[in-house]
């Protein structure tokens, strides 16, 4: 008799859905994982719901307000299983990238700023509000990992792989060059690995959007970033905050 | 009447099938209409604020993120608004490249919504994934089609979702990130090759569309339509604004002057920002860019228009969605030619433009949705003081909720059941494809249930 499928549900919240975009791109193997998987629930996607349980519940998107909290809370109580996907739901992502300004509600929005529907605090992790048993990082989240994420949830994987390494090491691997040497910056040193390092191989530097390596050595980079890398101080100093502005010592 | 004292209440919270969070509210009370809204409650994510203070080789990669479905977009109307901005001109291969890019997002959006937004609702299934089983050719075609999107898009830009190579002032790598010219050749003839290869695919989705045709919804309302006009091709990656009246008056006006045509506005009782032109809303999108561009359309798409019966001007929204496969048809032709015109020029490796200046500019590209528009200000040290975004959901939610205040009576006056009439709006927002959480510019949100 075969397995019973895995029942799984998608969730999002403040983000740019990319990552479920990403899941798309996989072309006709998709069809394949629906062997293994059944979706229950994925608002962007398909008109059910359901009222079973959850057995994985992948969440996209950051918490950036207090309203989001208990449709948060009520996929926690629904699912086995919650999966943060994407960076913005690993770490709030870009969202965060407003988190050390005041007035950027005033910005963009002039005098109607105080109007309370645009009330939105800093950008959080989902693992802020509740719990989360596993994280699939990246801006987009590489699906390749996605899958091997997924294959180990459904053959009852209590622990996913998670390199705490840098990026510099991939990019070694592939053997591409430094983008130092190429007379460019890079926050690979810092960033952590997994994704492959594609971009310094197509010629920009990498922007750490899966973050830091666990215990970054945030001087070092500002320093590195301004000498080697030519940028000014005050941008040296700020420059990881496009991805990991939650993670830094200044959050 | 039978419609006298008739109760109506459709309440359609976080609307399916389409990217980021949408209501419906329709309430109906002894035969008078008391609500008809169309709602935007997603969350705010100020990418205005956020692109301050960074650096102009940054900013695209911020704004990318508005959306995943669009980003191709976002990087490309960014770049050139930064451009602008920076005094860049780039280089002629550069704009051909990036017209390919362009088509690849039109390509790989259109197919996503028409096959798996759009389609459940025509074949009467609640999504793509029960036809998986029942319809697994279907679903393996539109897989193929999805996954050739991306294939054609990360060729040129790296990957779809947030591309890599394209950067102020031309691309950091070759096509395919190759080592060599000659390689980057090899990798646009092969992309050539996969998409002269998806014309069967093309060929059956015609004949689907075909036989489906009659599922969609007549309901009509000329409107105002604004898109892009390209002297070059059928306007997507450039050109001025195009606007479009049902009386057949046309009218352009410089990307420079968006403000003038977008003219955003609140209204109290509602939700999200309006935009207005000439009337009181317009439309942006697939269909506003055939109505004012047909005769630019590639002849083997004109041809499948023509087989489909689709006739411009088309003042029916729901048509949106036969318009966009028009389109992505139009795309694999059209990027076909233009591989032809970079091979015939030969590849070249070029090193990106540098700034000139560091003054303020605006660009604008056709994403998926309709025009989009961004503006930024650079201070003399290449940093960004100023942003400002307009993307195309947002020219949208005025016409959405325009075509809810004829569709609604239309629907009462037909006596047509409640769970009918809230299928027939929510396939009218599908149709529109909005993508909400790109609503960055603007969001006047209220919270009813």
């Amino acid at each position: 008799m075969p397995k019973p499928r895995v029942k799984v549900a998608w969730f999002d919240f403040a983000c740019c859905e990319g990552c479920q975009i990403e899941m798309t791109n996989f072309g006709e193997p998709f069809v394949q994982l629906l062997q293994h998987v059944e979706p229950v629930e994925f608002r962007e996607a398909m008109s059910e719901k359901t009222t079973e349980r959850i057995n994985v519940a992948f969440v996209e998107g950051s918490f950036t307000r207090e309203a989001d909290r208990a449709r948060l809370e009520e996929i926690r109580t629904r699912s086995d299983i919650v999966v943060a996907y994407g960076q913005c739901a690993v770490s709030g992502g870009i969202n965060a990238l407003k988190n050390h300004m005041d007035d950027y509600s005033e910005a963009v929005y002039g005098k109607d700023c105080k109007r309370p529907h645009l009330d939105s605090q800093k950008a959080l992790p989902v693992s802020a509000a509740i719990k989360v048993d596993y994280e699939i990082p990246g801006c987009p989240m590489d699906k390749a990992e996605f899958i091997r994420v997924v294959s180990q949830l459904v053959h009852g994987t209590t622990r996913v792989y998670q390199p705490s390494y840098p990026v510099c090491m991939e990019c070694k691997r592939r053997e591409t060059v430094c983008r130092y040497d190429d007379g460019d910056h890079c926050l690979g040193q810092v960033a952590r690995a997994g994704c492959g390092a594609p971009c310094p191989a197509d010629g920009i530097p990498c922007e750490a959007c899966r973050g830091f390596v666990d215990n970054p050595n945030e001087a070092a980079l500002a320093k590195v970033l301004h000498e080697r890398g030519g940028l000014p101080k005050k941008w040296a100093d700020t420059k990881s905050r496009m991805f990991a502005a939650n993670q830094r010592g200044d959050a | 009447m039978r419609n006298m004292g008739r109760n109506v209440n459709i309440s359609v919270h976080h609307i399916t099938r389409v990217e980021g969070h949408g209501n419906i509210v329709v309430n109906v009370k002894n035969g008078t209409i008391e609500k008809c809204e169309w709602q935007v409650p997603e969350a705010p994510r100020f990418f205005e604020a956020m692109v301050r203070g960074r650096h102009y080789s940054e900013v695209a990669r911020i704004t990318s993120r508005i959306c995943g479905i669009c980003s191709v977009g976002h990087t490309l109307a960014s770049l050139k608004a930064s451009e602008a901005a920076l005094g860049i001109e780039v280089s002629e291969q550069t704009v051909l490249l990036r017209r390919i890019l362009k088509h690849a997002e039109n390509f790989d959006s259109h197919i996503l919504h028409v096959y798996f937004l759009v389609a459940p609702d025509l074949v009467g299934a609640p999504s793509v994934f029960p036809l998986a089983a029942t319809h697994t050719e279907v679903v393996k075609r539109a897989l193929r089609m999805k996954r050739l999107g991306h294939e054609w898009g990360s060729c040129i830009g790296g990957r779809t979702t947030h591309p890599t190579r394209a950067v102020v002032g031309g691309f950091s790598s070759l096509p395919g990130a190759a080592p060599t010219v000659r390689q980057g050749e090899k990798n646009l003839v092969e992309l050539k090759q996969k998409l002269l290869a998806a014309v069967p695919d093309a060929v059956e989705t015609y004949k689907l569309l075909l036989s489906l045709a009659g599922n969609i919804p007549s309901f009509t309302r000329p409107t105002e339509y604004v898109g892009l006009v390209d002297d070059y091709e059928y306007g997507l990656y450039d050109g001025k604004i195009g606007c479009l009246l049902p009386d057949g008056k046309r009218e352009l006006v410089e990307v420079s002057d968006y403000r003038t045509v977008t003219n955003e506005y609140v209204v109290d009782r509602s939700t999200a920002k309006y935009a207005k032109h000439r009337l009181d809303s317009y439309m942006a999108g697939a269909l506003a860019r055939i109505n004012i561009n047909y005769n630019r359309l590639h002849p083997e798409a004109r041809k499948l228009a023509e087989g489909l019966g689709f006739k411009t001007p088309c003042f029916n929204p729901y048509m949106n969605s036969v318009a966009q496969f028009i389109e992505a048809v139009h795309s694999v032709y059209t990027s076909v030619e233009l591989i032809d015109r970079v091979l015939t020029k030969g590849l070249k490796d070029e090193t990106p433009v540098k700034p000139a200046k560091f003054a303020r500019g605006a660009g604008a590209a056709e994403v998926p949705r309709g025009i989009l528009f961004h503006e930024y200000e650079y201070d003399s040290d290449g940093f960004c003081t100023m942003g400002n975004c307009i993307i195309p959901t947002n020219q949208n939610h005025g016409n959405i909720q325009k075509d809810f205040e004829k569709l609604v009576p239309e629907m009462l006056a037909a006596n047509r059941p409640e769970p009918e009439m809230e299928l027939g709006l929510e396939m009218l927002v599908r149709a529109y494809d909005p993508c909400i959480s790109c609503s960055t510019h603007y969001l006047d949100v209220t919270f009813k249930r």
